[in-house]
C-alpha cells in the first residue's frame, strides 16, 4: 500500500508539472496582445497553419532575434496577402512590426530582426487581399531579455 | 537619425523574376524603455517607417515599433517585369528622412 502511495504521489507530481507548463504556455498572451490581436482582425477567426514563422527555438540575446515569415499565398493580383502583423505577447509593448505587401511582391516573404523581453509567443497575422485571415505562433525561450529597463 | 543606409539588389535580373531585397540602415532604435546612469528614462527615437518603391509605385511598407532591433534590417521580395529604380526612406520619430536609391537592369 505505502508503495501505492509513492508511485501515486509521483504522478500525481508529473501531472501537476505538465499542467503548470500548459498554463504558463497560454498565460503568455496577456491582455493587451489579445487586444492588439483583435484590432487587427476585428473580432474574426483566423485560420492557422497557413504561416510559417522561423524563429530560433532560444535566443540568447533578446536585443536582437532573426525573425523570418513566409505565408501561403499566390500572391497574384486577384489574391494576395496585403498586411502581416506581429504580436510580442511578453514585450511591454505587444506590438513590433506591420508590413503592407503588394502583388508586385511576387512572394509573401519577409524578414527582420526583433527584440523579445522574456520567454514568450510570437504571434503572427496575415490579411489576404479578400479580406481572409491567419495567424500562427511560435514560443521563444529568451536568455537576456532586450528591452532594457 | 538614421545612417549610412545599406542595399543589397542584384543589378540584373530576366522579367518575371521575383528578387530578394535586403536593407540595413544604422540606428540606435532608442525603445523608450532603458534608463541611463542616473536612473532617467532615455525617451523613445526609433525609426517608426520604413517604404520602398519600384519606378515611383509603393511596393512595401513596414511601420515600426520600439520591439524592432537597432539598426533595422528587412528582407522582402519584388517580382520586376521592367528596368528601374528602387527609392527607400526611412522615417524618424523627429522627422527626419533618410533616403537611398538603386537601379536594375530587366532583360
Amino acid at each position: 500500500m505505502s508503495q501505492m502511495t509513492r508511485r501515486g504521489a509521483l504522478l500525481l507530481g508529473a501531472g501537476l508539472t505538465l499542467t503548470l507548463i500548459a498554463v504558463d504556455q497560454s498565460a503568455a498572451t496577456p491582455a493587451e496582445a489579445d487586444a492588439e490581436i483583435a484590432k487587427f482582425t476585428g473580432g474574426k477567426t483566423a485560420e492557422s497553419g497557413k504561416i510559417a514563422i522561423d524563429l530560433p527555438e532560444i535566443a540568447e540575446n533578446g536585443n536582437t532575434v532573426p525573425l523570418s515569415i513566409k505565408v501561403d499565398s499566390p500572391m497574384t493580383a486577384d489574391d494576395y496577402v496585403s498586411e502581416i502583423r506581429v504580436i510580442a505577447g511578453g514585450n511591454p509593448n505587444p506590438g513590433v512590426v506591420g508590413f503592407h505587401l503588394t502583388p508586385m511582391a511576387g512572394r509573401a516573404e519577409v524578414a527582420t530582426r526583433i527584440r523579445l523581453n522574456s520567454t514568450e509567443n510570437v504571434i503572427v497575422l496575415a490579411k489576404t487581399s479578400g479580406g481572409k485571415l491567419f495567424m500562427d505562433r511560435r514560443m521563444v525561450k529568451v536568455t537576456v531579455g532586450g528591452c532594457g529597463g | 537619425m538614421a545612417d549610412k543606409p545599406r542595399l543589397r539588389i542584384p543589378e540584373t535580373a530576366n522579367k518575371g523574376d521575383v528578387i530578394q531585397i535586403k536593407t540595413l540602415v544604422a540606428h540606435p532604435m532608442e525603445n523608450g524603455f532603458r534608463k541611463d546612469d542616473n536612473g532617467k528614462t532615455i525617451p523613445r527615437k526609433i525609426i517608426n517607417k520604413f517604404v520602398c518603391t519600384f519606378g515611383g509605385k509603393e511596393v512595401f511598407r513596414a511601420d515600426l515599433e520600439p520591439a524592432i532591433a537597432a539598426n533595422p534590417y528587412f528582407e522582402f521580395t519584388v517580382k520586376v517585369d521592367e528596368s528601374g529604380t528602387f527609392a527607400f526612406a526611412w522615417v524618424d520619430d523627429d522627422g527626419t528622412v533618410t533616403t537611398a536609391e538603386q537601379s536594375i537592369t530587366v532583360t
